[in-house]
């Protein structure tokens, strides 16, 4: 009877540490999965935190709003920085430490400048932004428009269509045009 | 009275401690081969100015006015040169890539048109490192010509 009692508890015990051990791998995995979903959401997610805080940049110069411009401006030097390009091929991760080493600059600079400054390497910034989406892509649709005064003429993204023109704010609100759509 | 010359005292103490504080001197006698004249073309009398007005807080030498060695002249100096230095260094151009090159070319445009570069604390002194309108204008026409053949 007792050797009955020791057995059962015995296979009791080996049950429940077995169907413990594949709960824990299921999980292993479960996790795995997660991680390499989020990995790549995550590099995505980082191109799109990069656009989302240019175009917030784009939206304070529209406004001649030279404070907010430079909050943007450092925000985007964090999201530059924060941006893992490890996802990419050797050739991209090159050209892409090249447009953010160069962006992070022009960023830098927009954080401490005045309006007429902010705006010189806006445009500069602006290119480096084209290049990094050509590479990244985007879930938006982007326009590249294009002011032909500023600068011996000068380009910017936006999300939408209509021109707000971020190198003469209210002076020139509507000048430019649509020169591209980016998909 | 008493207390004027406390504190005559206390500065003059002050001024002399902080002599003794060392700096760090920008001088080298090698210019590397990526320095910006000997990868570009440039024409002599743009070479002449972007020597005078430009490498001495844009290049590992700089060429130090007699003062420099007094405290706290020294660390305005020292602080203008690694500021420079960091922004632009002329002696290390060719290591750039062209993004970096044209970006630097367009703000180098930018800084001149508006006056900014050379730093009127440096002309101040420097006076022959001061742009004249024409010469302003020649540079920045020699610097577009530079950028746009990148």
């Amino acid at each position: 009877m007792k050797k009955l009692k020791m057995s059962i508890a015995t296979m009791l015990l080996l049950a429940v540490s077995f169907t413990n051990a594949q709960e824990k791998e299921k999980m292993k995995m479960d996790h795995k999965m997660d991680h390499g979903k989020m990995m790549d959401m995550n590099s995505d997610a980082k191109a799109e935190a990069i656009l989302n805080d240019y175009f917030s940049l784009k939206n304070a110069l529209v406004a001649d709003d030279t404070k907010k411009a430079a909050q943007e401006g450092a925000k985007l030097v964090a999201s530059l920085k924060a941006f893992d390009t490890s996802s990419y091929t050797k050739e991209q991760q090159e050209e892409l430490a090249d447009i953010i080493e160069d962006a992070t600059e022009h960023a830098e600079h927009i954080a401490e400048s005045a309006i007429d400054h902010q705006r010189e390497h806006f445009k500069t910034l602006s290119k480096d932004i084209t290049d990094m989406v050509a590479i990244t892509g985007t879930k938006n649709t982007l326009y590249q428009q294009f002011c032909p005064m500023y600068d011996k003429g000068s380009a910017w993204l936006s999300t939408n269509n209509e021109i707000r023109n971020p190198y003469y704010g209210s002076r020139m609100l509507k000048c430019g045009k649509v020169q591209k759509t980016i998909q | 009275m008493k207390v004027v010359k406390i504190i005559a005292v206390v500065l003059l103490v002050a001024f002399v401690g902080i002599q003794f504080i060392p700096t760090t001197r920008n001088q080298s006698n090698m210019v590397p081969e990526t320095d910006f004249m000997l990868v570009n073309n440039v024409p002599e009398n743009i070479q002449n100015k972007l020597q005078v007005s430009c490498y001495d807080c844009h290049s590992n030498n700089t060429q130090y006015p007699w003062y420099n060695k007094v405290q706290p002249v020294a660390w305005f100096l020292e602080d203008h040169i690694k500021e420079g230095k960091a922004e632009l260094n002329f002696n290390e151009w060719d290591s750039l890539s062209s993004r970096r090159k044209t970006s630097k070319l367009r703000s180098i445009i930018n800084q001149i048109e508006n006056g900014e570069m050379p730093l009127d604390s440096y002309t101040l002194i420097h006076r022959d490192a001061k742009f004249s309108e024409a010469e302003a204008e020649e540079i920045i026409n020699w610097v577009t010509q530079l950028k746009d053949s990148l």
